[in-house]
């Protein structure tokens, strides 16, 4: 497999259904066109506007980083790109396919990982994936011996007979991240990806993305977490207040924020009213 | 605005009915010479006894979410709080939980018995005070039965326990309540008996139960000879239960809190599984995982399976009711007769269907409040989810309709065109009724409950049950009118082909309204989910 970095990840588990795939492609493969593309994306709450126009582009075979402090519109677009919310405006295609337009066929492509690990508590780990999987549209067969091999890999083999209400907080995300796997997504949507996560499923999890985009797959993730954002991603946005404020590869974000050298946190810091925080810290210095 | 008035409309139409019937009993009670006091007083106690059972239970059950269950409490347990705070506020959080119902109950009631005695507005406020207390005890008691519960058992083992106590106690009650045929008590030759029974149990029944001193308090002052000494009883008895509780609380809810904690023990479904699947091989991915899904988690959720149990008595219950119906007394009554009765069957069994409807079907989208998440974003079409939802309710729906109606008209002995219409007439109803719920409970759902029992009890359900019985009536109006007009045709053997029209025009309305009923619900169920952001 190619791109792997842990000789545990299991062998085609993270396979994608990307074309790349298909053809043999890699990293920043020749795809027809970005595999996720907003534009002008907007999301209104009544009369407060939680997104507003947000033009982006993740190519195949990329991890796209989107961060931004708490409230800043991060959920909120990420919940549209999984097609759990409709945008009030603007477009967003999925592989080329609007997903107003071919809701069906815009999610066919998408796993959606979110960031409260919400399952059926009255399935076992194994019939939630074959449930998942037979949502996508999977034959039982195919998705019991996914299901298996993902089990596995995230050390719940034991537990796949046993009812989910109880798993542990970190063997329900794993259970999660699996269902966003078992069918073979072309992008995978992550709210939070390693909040539960045991540092040994954390690292697999990382080598499972990377091993994933390696393969043709995008995925497109949001994170407070700016270590994982500077390790993982190929390129990062910051939205603020609704609004992309800074985006491009770290080289691209150090540059817009006039801070060579500088680690994603101080960009960040700096990008997001980093002034004020700096006041607010030493306040709070004086505070305790 | 609409559901405030609605809501006030039967609130105020079950108060007044409630008083009209007691009112009317103490009349009657009152006008009996020597012992209508002593009726009166029979009646009021046995009231609060009942009250006194419902209340023991569903503080048990109340006390294990408030004590045990409830989200915010790991933050009350982290808190610094004193531990006879916590125990005071659950305690009051409890009893208005579990109280409300029969407060609500007993307003009507002592009203009557207010109204009838012509009692000042003193009286009211005794009964206010008499009250109080009375709901105190019974919350106290059944706290600290849960909190023992809690430490011998797992606190989600002693919820599904709980359920299934519960539920076999409604069920026989519910049961033995029927089964002694409680009318024949209104026959004056039974009357009679009943009469002589309570004139020996003059002296109390239960003289050491809080409900005895409520009925005493509030007796002695409407026969004008106020007896403080069991009001005394209620409040000292209160006071001492709820310093007892508390101290049981600080010995023993910390142990029992931590339990509570523990996650549910592992459980085998394999076997399971693959039955089902192979039962539903014939069905697409999408609709045979929700299907699967669907009877997994409502049978394996004691909450769910086991209000089974409470179905199965109502259904016994129904065709004893019909069996023991006062037509054969006698000389035998008339055809006609019996088939008007088939006609009223249909729109019951069709209520019975309705009521299992909204305990079962309603609540199916709410459940998936959590789950939208996964339900939005997998490109499962939401008619598809709501199609393999209306299968999983209507199938087990006609399962139990079919036979309620088959076997009523025959036991009435109805004839071969009743019967066949009647039944056919069940299935479309059924068809209608499912997608009502469905429907209703997509429009009006309750995602954030924990318990779905709660669901039917809502807003929406009421709304449900309040379609479901305009639209029984409607059908059985259709069809109904025209059959009695085609039978007494063809009984005075007049032109039988002037009572066809009707019949057709009354069978094709009703299957049109059938059709409507049925669609509507479901589009415009369809259409909120999709337009829904959860």
């Amino acid at each position: 497999m190619k791109g792997s970095t842990d000789g545990g990840s299991g062998g085609g588990v993270v396979a994608t259904g990307a074309p790349e795939a298909r053809e043999g492609g890699g990293r920043d493969g020749n795809g027809s066109g970005p595999m996720l593309e907003l534009s002008g994306v907007r999301k209104q709450y009544g009369d407060f506007v939680a997104v507003k126009g947000l033009d982006l582009r993740a190519k195949r075979g990329e991890i796209f980083g989107f961060l931004g402090p708490n409230g800043a519109g991060k959920t909120t677009t990420i919940r549209m790109v999984a097609g759990v919310l409709r945008p009030t405006g603007g477009r967003i295609l999925i592989g080329g396919i609007d997903i107003d337009v071919d809701p069906e066929g815009a999610k066919a492509k998408v796993g959606y990982i979110p960031d409260r690990p919400y399952l059926y508590e009255k399935l076992s780990g194994g019939e939630f994936l074959r449930f998942v999987a037979g949502l996508w549209g999977w034959g039982a067969a195919e998705a019991d011996a996914r299901a298996d091999r993902l089990l596995e890999l995230f050390d719940l083999a034991d537990w796949k007979d046993e009812l989910i209400e109880s798993y542990s907080h970190g063997m329900r995300q794993k259970v999660l991240i699996s269902s966003a796997l078992i069918h073979q997504p072309e992008l995978i949507v992550v709210d939070e990806p390693m909040v539960g996560l045991d540092p040994r499923s954390a690292r697999l999890l990382k080598d499972l993305l990377r091993t994933f985009v390696a393969e043709g797959g995008t995925v497109f993730l949001s994170t407070h977490t700016l270590e994982v954002a500077e390790a993982l991603c190929d390129r990062i946005a910051i939205i603020h207040e609704g609004e992309i404020i800074a985006s491009g590869t770290m080289d691209d974000l150090r540059a817009q924020a006039e801070a060579g050298g500088a680690h994603l946190e101080e960009i960040f810091l700096k990008v997001t009213g980093g002034d004020v925080m700096a006041d607010v810290i030493a306040s709070l210095r004086g505070a305790v | 605005m609409f559901k405030g008035l609605l809501l006030g409309f039967v609130g105020a139409l079950f108060w007044g009915v409630t008083f009209a019937v007691i009112f009317r009993m103490l009349l009657y009670f009152r006008g009996t010479q020597g012992i209508g006091n002593l009726l009166s007083a029979k009646l009021l106690g046995m009231a609060f006894v009942t009250f006194l059972m419902i209340l023991v239970l569903s503080n048990v059950i109340t006390a294990l979410s408030t004590f045990f269950l409830s989200e915010d409490l790991e933050l009350v347990a982290a808190a610094p709080v004193d531990p006879g705070t916590v125990y005071g506020a659950r305690l009051m959080e409890t009893i208005l939980d579990s109280s409300w119902m029969v407060a609500l109950l007993a307003v009507p009631l002592l009203a009557a018995y207010g109204v009838v005695y012509a009692a000042s507005v003193a009286y009211y406020a005794l009964a206010l005070g008499a009250v109080v207390p009375f709901l105190v005890i019974p919350a106290v008691v059944g706290s600290a039965t849960t909190l023992l519960l809690v430490n011998v058992f797992p606190a989600r083992r002693t919820r599904d326990l709980l359920a299934l106590i519960g539920l076999f106690a409604a069920a026989g009650l519910l049961a033995l309540l029927r089964f002694v045929r409680p009318e024949r008590l209104m026959r004056p030759e039974e009357f009679r008996n009943l009469v002589d029974f309570m004139a020996v149990l003059r002296t109390p029944t239960s003289p050491w139960l809080p409900s005895e001193w409520v009925a005493e308090a509030l007796m002695s002052y409407l026969n004008g000879r106020f007896d403080p000494f069991p009001l005394l009883l209620l409040w000292s008895t209160a006071a001492a239960f709820v310093v007892l509780g508390a101290g049981l609380h600080r010995r023993y809810y910390r142990d029992g809190f931590s339990r509570a904690q523990e996650g549910a023990e592992r459980r085998d479904g394999r076997g399971r599984s693959r039955r089902l699947e192979r039962a539903l091989a014939r069905l697409g991915p999408g609709t045979r995982g929700v299907v699967a899904k669907e009877v997994r988690t409502f049978f394996r959720d004691t909450t769910q399976w086991s209000q089974l149990i409470l179905l199965g008595v109502l259904v016994v219950v129904y065709v004893y009711n019909i069996s023991v119906l006062p037509l054969y007394t006698g000389e035998r009554v008339s055809f006609l007769l019996i088939n008007v009765v088939s006609f009223l069957n249909l729109g019951l069994a069709g209520f019975v269907v309705a009521a299992i409807a909204a305990r079962f079907v309603f609540p199916a989208m709410s459940v998936e409040g959590r789950m939208m998440w996964l339900l939005r974003s997998s490109p499962l079409d939401v008619r598809a989810l709501f199609w393999s939802k209306y299968w999983v309710g209507t199938v087990p729906l006609l399962v139990v309709a079919l036979p309620l109606i088959v076997v009523t008209n025959l036991v009435l002995d109805a004839s071969p065109l009743i019967l066949t219409l009647t039944t056919l007439t069940m299935v479309g109803m059924t068809f209608a009724l499912t997608a009502l719920a469905l429907g209703l409970g997509a429009l009006y759902p309750k995602y954030d409950t924990e318990n779905v029992a709660e669901i039917p009890t809502s807003f929406g359900g009421l709304l449900f049950m309040m379609s479901a019985v305009i639209y029984l009536a409607g059908v059985v109006a259709l069809e109904g009118w025209p059959v009695y007009l085609f039978l007494q045709s063809r009984l005075s053997s007049s032109d039988g082909a002037m009572s066809v029209l009707p019949l057709v025009l009354g069978v094709s309305g009703a299957a049109v309204l059938t059709a409507v009923a049925t669609w509507l619900p479901l589009r415009a169920g369809v259409r909120h989910v999709r337009a829904m952001e959860p």
